[in-house]
């Protein structure tokens, strides 16, 4: 390719983001299709009230409760409907045990398919091409580089979310944490152990 | 489309970008492609599988540059003009046009408290799958040039129904703008060893979503 064309190139992609967006916000609104508040009360959304502490209570509740983890593995949307996080109609989950024996792991490898009204919006490891590439390939290598290093004789599962279906990984409960609530509990799980890159740790001593 | 966001199974990407207290925003124009992206996609002039599919549509050398969200934004760049929200003049001048068409915001602030997607219900008897659970299937070597969520590692690699996730939309014809052609969706397991050759462990399996249209009997 010539020198010139690549300059062609480059300059049919503006460079600068931030000030892309604030052309097409300005464009948008001033045509009426887009309401700046909606948009700032969004971003608050995402940024305060979605987050991996909904999945935490999830979570919590199916370690101190036999039967709810028993409904919320056979017909999650309902189990999570009881605690009142979801209040949307339609959404497809699935929520996957992990045990001694099994361990499961969730993935997106066409694009970045989460299950953001539990954990928020993904982080950018889940998003990255380096993740999405090699966890379905060499998922046990993938969780050693998270520090979490799998015995042969566990089995592990992985889900690519190639549909609608979102999928939540129940962790294993850590020892140690007999005397605790469901409100401490929750506090030990951490958004990583839900998409099954990471067990939870018990409590610091 | 054999596009380069089906990544499953590439190698060279590097190591897995890890970071601590990371924030849900890295830049603040970020968080306004996101919001300005949810609020156009409320308008309903594109579905979710058209709008997936505009991103596979980027260069493949951009697509592996860009950032995620920079991803968002040249999609969208392009979807504005194409589903006629902007004119081209109006995106490469920056000045809305005074006769150009005008609307109405479709997602309010007061609408954002009980954001949250609005899928159809997987439930619906009249449409009965073609196959079960339990039953060996064959992932058919299908190549189509437009978009699709059958992974190129799963291709003629044989598995089982592990489970029938009910009814949904298909998005080879969602995206092409040819209608939802409900039909079952299931959960394939595929052993490791299947999809790639005796180095893989014995124990690990591949669970892929994948519709009827995808999948032939075994």
């Amino acid at each position: 390719m010539s020198a010139r064309n690549h300059d062609h190139q480059h300059q049919a992609v503006p460079s600068d983001p931030a000030l892309r967006v604030k052309a097409l916000e300005s464009l948008l609104t001033e045509k009426g299709y887009v309401d700046p508040a909606a948009l700032d009360a969004l971003i608050d959304h995402f940024e305060t009230k979605v987050g991996p502490r909904n999945g935490a209570k999830v979570v919590a509740r199916a370690w101190v409760d036999p039967a709810f983890k028993r409904r919320l593995l056979a017909d999650a949307p309902a189990a999570i409907a009881e605690l009142g996080l979801i209040r949307h109609q339609g959404e497809h989950l699935v929520a996957l045990e992990n045990t001694p024996s099994v361990h499961n792991l969730v993935v997106c490898t066409l694009c970045s398919c989460y299950p953001w009204p539990l954990l928020g919006l993904p982080p950018v490891w889940y998003k990255s091409t380096a993740y999405r590439s090699r966890a379905v390939i060499d998922p046990r290598g993938v969780l050693r580089e998270f520090g979490l290093e799998l015995a042969g004789d566990v089995e592990v599962r992985v889900w690519d979310s190639t549909a609608e279906v979102r999928y939540i990984v129940i962790p294993e409960r850590p020892a140690g944490t007999e005397s605790l609530g469901e409100n401490e509990l929750a506090d030990l799980v951490t958004r990583d152990s839900m998409i099954g890159a990471a067990k939870v740790s018990g409590p610091r001593p | 489309m054999n596009g380069v966001h089906d990544l499953g199974g590439m190698h060279g990407m590097g190591p897995i970008p890890r970071e601590e207290n990371e924030p849900v925003f890295h830049h603040a124009w970020e968080g306004r492609v996101y919001a300005l992206d949810r609020s156009l996609a409320a308008h309903q002039r594109w579905t979710l599988d058209a709008w997936r599919h505009d991103i596979e549509l980027l260069p493949p050398a951009d697509y592996l540059r860009m950032s995620y969200y920079e991803r968002w934004l040249a999609a969208m760049e392009r979807r504005v003009v194409r589903y006629g929200f902007l004119t081209p003049e109006e995106l490469s001048s920056g000045r809305a046009a005074p006769d150009s068409a005008r609307g109405a915001p479709a997602l309010t602030a007061a609408m954002v408290q009980n954001y949250g997607r609005n899928l159809a219900s997987a439930h619906d008897p009249s449409i009965q799958p073609l196959f079960h659970p339990g039953q060996r299937v064959r992932a058919r070597n299908l190549h189509p040039a437009g978009h699709t969520r059958l992974p190129r590692y799963a291709r003629g690699k044989c598995g089982d129904i592990a489970r029938d996730h009910g009814v949904h939309d298909f998005p080879d014809t969602s995206a092409a703008g040819l209608g939802p052609k409900r039909q079952h969706l299931y959960s394939v397991r595929f052993a490791a060893r299947e999809l790639w050759g005796e180095a893989a462990s014995p124990r690990d399996s591949v669970y892929i979503d994948l519709w009827d249209d995808y999948l032939e009997p075994a």
